[in-house]
């Protein structure tokens, strides 16, 4: 796919995610925002998956895992133009009985979702785990993981990271979303986590870095990290966006991280982001 | 004892090990996590004979929990061994998230659970974890009795499609109960039928109340006894048609009262069939340094404590 065509896919889901958040007024959109370039091109160019055969176990096929939850409605969105589901069910967002909980869940059979996540620092374990099983299988594909730069701080992705390198885990490639915010303000302000890059070098993992607004960039980066599997460790890829990207008046702050707009600056929102693939 | 037989005395821990390792050889989709205890947890035998399957993740429970619930995406069915406290506390919301909300087949297998851990003390002697398991909605949680039951049970759960707590111990204790027996998740064992009492033990507390039993018996009372190996979900049936014919209850267990195989009974009880309940268990404390049979006695679960309780909930029927 053009990378024109995959930056006309993310700008009709920005408008999703921001439509999605102001209907129910809750949900996360900053990170959303942020993660959409990435998440987009993961899903349309990167990852070897069949959307309509969908299984939970994924045998033969690239496995995604959000281990950073609350930014769900970039990935509803995107599963859903990848085919997962239907668009008309990003209108049941957060909504009493949906598939599209607040947080993913497998509770309701959603496609495309093979864990929970929201509670943070679980996804890379996780991960982990599934490319264990991948290898016990002799399936060489490969497990994707998008962590927030926030959620670092919890201390079971550090177990995790330790497990990996020391067990050369290399059918793995980690994302972290370095945006520099977090709810309570800025990464720097709450708890300072140095250099990210260097402290993954010094945990065992190659390290990549990327912009994640740059999908040529992505793809690129996405490519190296895949030729790089399979040479006894694990690949993290340290991508730098801005939270609301894409909304001028969210981008750069924290206080878009949790909260959702008014309808009024919503039309504002929606006015920078074109309807390309035609609204929900 | 006439009734029960000790063939020998086993540690329940080694009956996982010994099933554990049996699974290996008849399940290639076994594999096993351990958290730096694999001496304890009696996983040796599984790790020297499936080294691929065998997944050694240092001091790190909450990844141990995070990756078993991995491993169940890829089709495995992942047993993780650690003591009861690491397996349970300390692990909560990785076991919430991951694997009870997200319904992974993982069994989280809990060794040196209760008082009877002894010298290590307080720290180490998790008395809240069957609650804290069965408080999780899809998780079942089987506390088995003895060395038998134990290597039973855990050969058992690999049939079942879901998450288990499997809770075991450290001690030798008797071995009593038929190697050659079932076990079926779920369903009550009546050990021994009697007419004027039910007493409802798990765990350790199991032989306690065998050994509780000669001594009313020799009072002349005639209790009946029910092994609940599974607590949750509970036999309901077992337990009503037994309280129905005695009257009234003792429930006995290496655990905290709040939260545990009492607790459980005494909701069933109150709900559907109303009767006097004593509970032999341990009352709102933590442990503390000692040998096993110390500790039970001193915090009011050993055998003689199962008698008294059996006089006072006769004395209300």
């Amino acid at each position: 796919m053009e990378v024109k065509e995959l930056e006309k896919i993310t700008s009709q889901v920005r408008r999703d995610i921001v439509r999605m958040v102001t209907a129910v007024q809750s949900g996360h959109p900053g990170g959303s925002l942020g993660c959409t370039d990435f998440l987009t091109a993961l899903y349309f160019e990167v990852l070897n998956a069949e959307p309509s055969a969908f299984t939970i176990n994924g045998k033969g096929e690239d496995l995604f895992f959000l281990s950073n939850g609350h930014i769900s409605p970039v990935l509803y969105s995107v599963l859903a133009h990848r085919g997962y589901f239907d668009v008309s069910e990003l209108a049941t967002f957060r909504k009493i009985g949906t598939r599209l909980q607040g947080h993913p869940s497998v509770s309701k059979n959603l496609p495309g979702v093979r864990i929970a996540s929201g509670s943070l620092g679980q996804g890379l374990s996780v991960a982990i785990g599934a490319a264990a099983a991948k290898k016990l299988n002799n399936d060489n594909s490969i497990v994707y993981t998008l962590h927030g730069d926030g959620e670092l701080q919890e201390g079971q992705i550090w177990e995790a990271s330790m497990y990996a390198a020391g067990n050369r885990v290399d059918n793995i490639i980690a994302t972290i979303d370095y945006n520099h915010k977090q709810i309570d303000g800025d990464i720097d302000e709450v708890l300072p986590m140095g250099d990210l890059s260097k402290k993954w070098q010094a945990f065992g993992w190659e390290v990549l870095e990327m912009d994640g607004h740059n999908i040529t960039e992505i793809l690129a980066t996405m490519a190296k990290a895949k030729e790089l599997t399979g040479n006894g460790k694990p690949i993290v890829i340290v991508m730098t966006t801005i939270m609301g990207k894409g909304v001028d008046f969210m981008m750069g702050t924290h206080k878009w991280h949790g909260s959702p707009p008014s309808n009024e600056q919503e039309a504002i929102a929606l006015s920078q982001l074109e309807e390309t693939l035609g609204d929900y | 004892m006439k009734d029960f037989e000790i063939q020998n005395h086993k540690d329940t821990r080694s009956g996982f090990g010994a099933g554990l390792s049996e699974l290996g050889k008849t399940n290639e989709n076994v594999v096993a996590l351990c958290a730096d205890l694999t001496g304890s947890l009696k996983m040796d035998a599984f790790r020297d004979e499936h080294p691929d399957r065998f997944f050694q993740v240092g001091i790190a429970e909450a990844n141990m929990i995070g990756m078993a619930a991995g491993l169940t995406i890829g089709g495995k069915i992942p047993f993780t061994g650690t003591f009861a406290n690491f397996s349970t506390g300390r692990v909560y919301d990785q076991i919430r998230q991951s694997v009870a909300y997200s319904n992974k087949n993982v069994k989280i297998c809990a060794s040196h659970a209760g008082l009877t851990l002894g010298e290590d003390g307080a720290t180490h002697q998790i008395l809240e974890d069957i609650g804290l398991m069965k408080m999780l909605p899809n998780m079942t949680v089987i506390s088995p009795c003895d060395y038998n039951e134990t290597k039973a049970a855990t050969i058992a759960i690999a049939e079942h499609d879901g998450p288990v707590y499997l809770r075991f111990g450290r001690p030798k204790v008797p071995n009593f109960t038929d190697p050659d027996k079932k076990f079926v998740i779920g369903k009550a064992d009546v050990l021994r039928e009697g007419k004027d009492v039910t007493i409802i033990a798990t765990g350790h507390l199991v032989w306690k109340a065998i050994e509780a039993s000669e001594i009313l018996l020799a009072k002349g009372i005639n209790p009946e006894i029910i092994n609940i190996h599974t607590i949750k979900p509970l036999d309901e049936k077992a337990v009503l048609e037994s309280v129905n014919k005695t009257k009234c209850v003792v429930t006995a267990e290496e655990h905290m009262m709040n939260g545990g195989l009492g607790d459980s009974i005494a909701q069933l009880l109150i709900r559907k069939m109303p009767n006097p309940l004593e509970m032999v268990a341990v009352d709102d404390s933590f442990g503390e340094s000692g040998k096993g049979e110390e500790l039970l006695t001193k915090y009011n679960i050993n055998t003689t404590n199962i008698v008294d309780a059996v006089e006072r909930v006769i004395s209300r029927k």
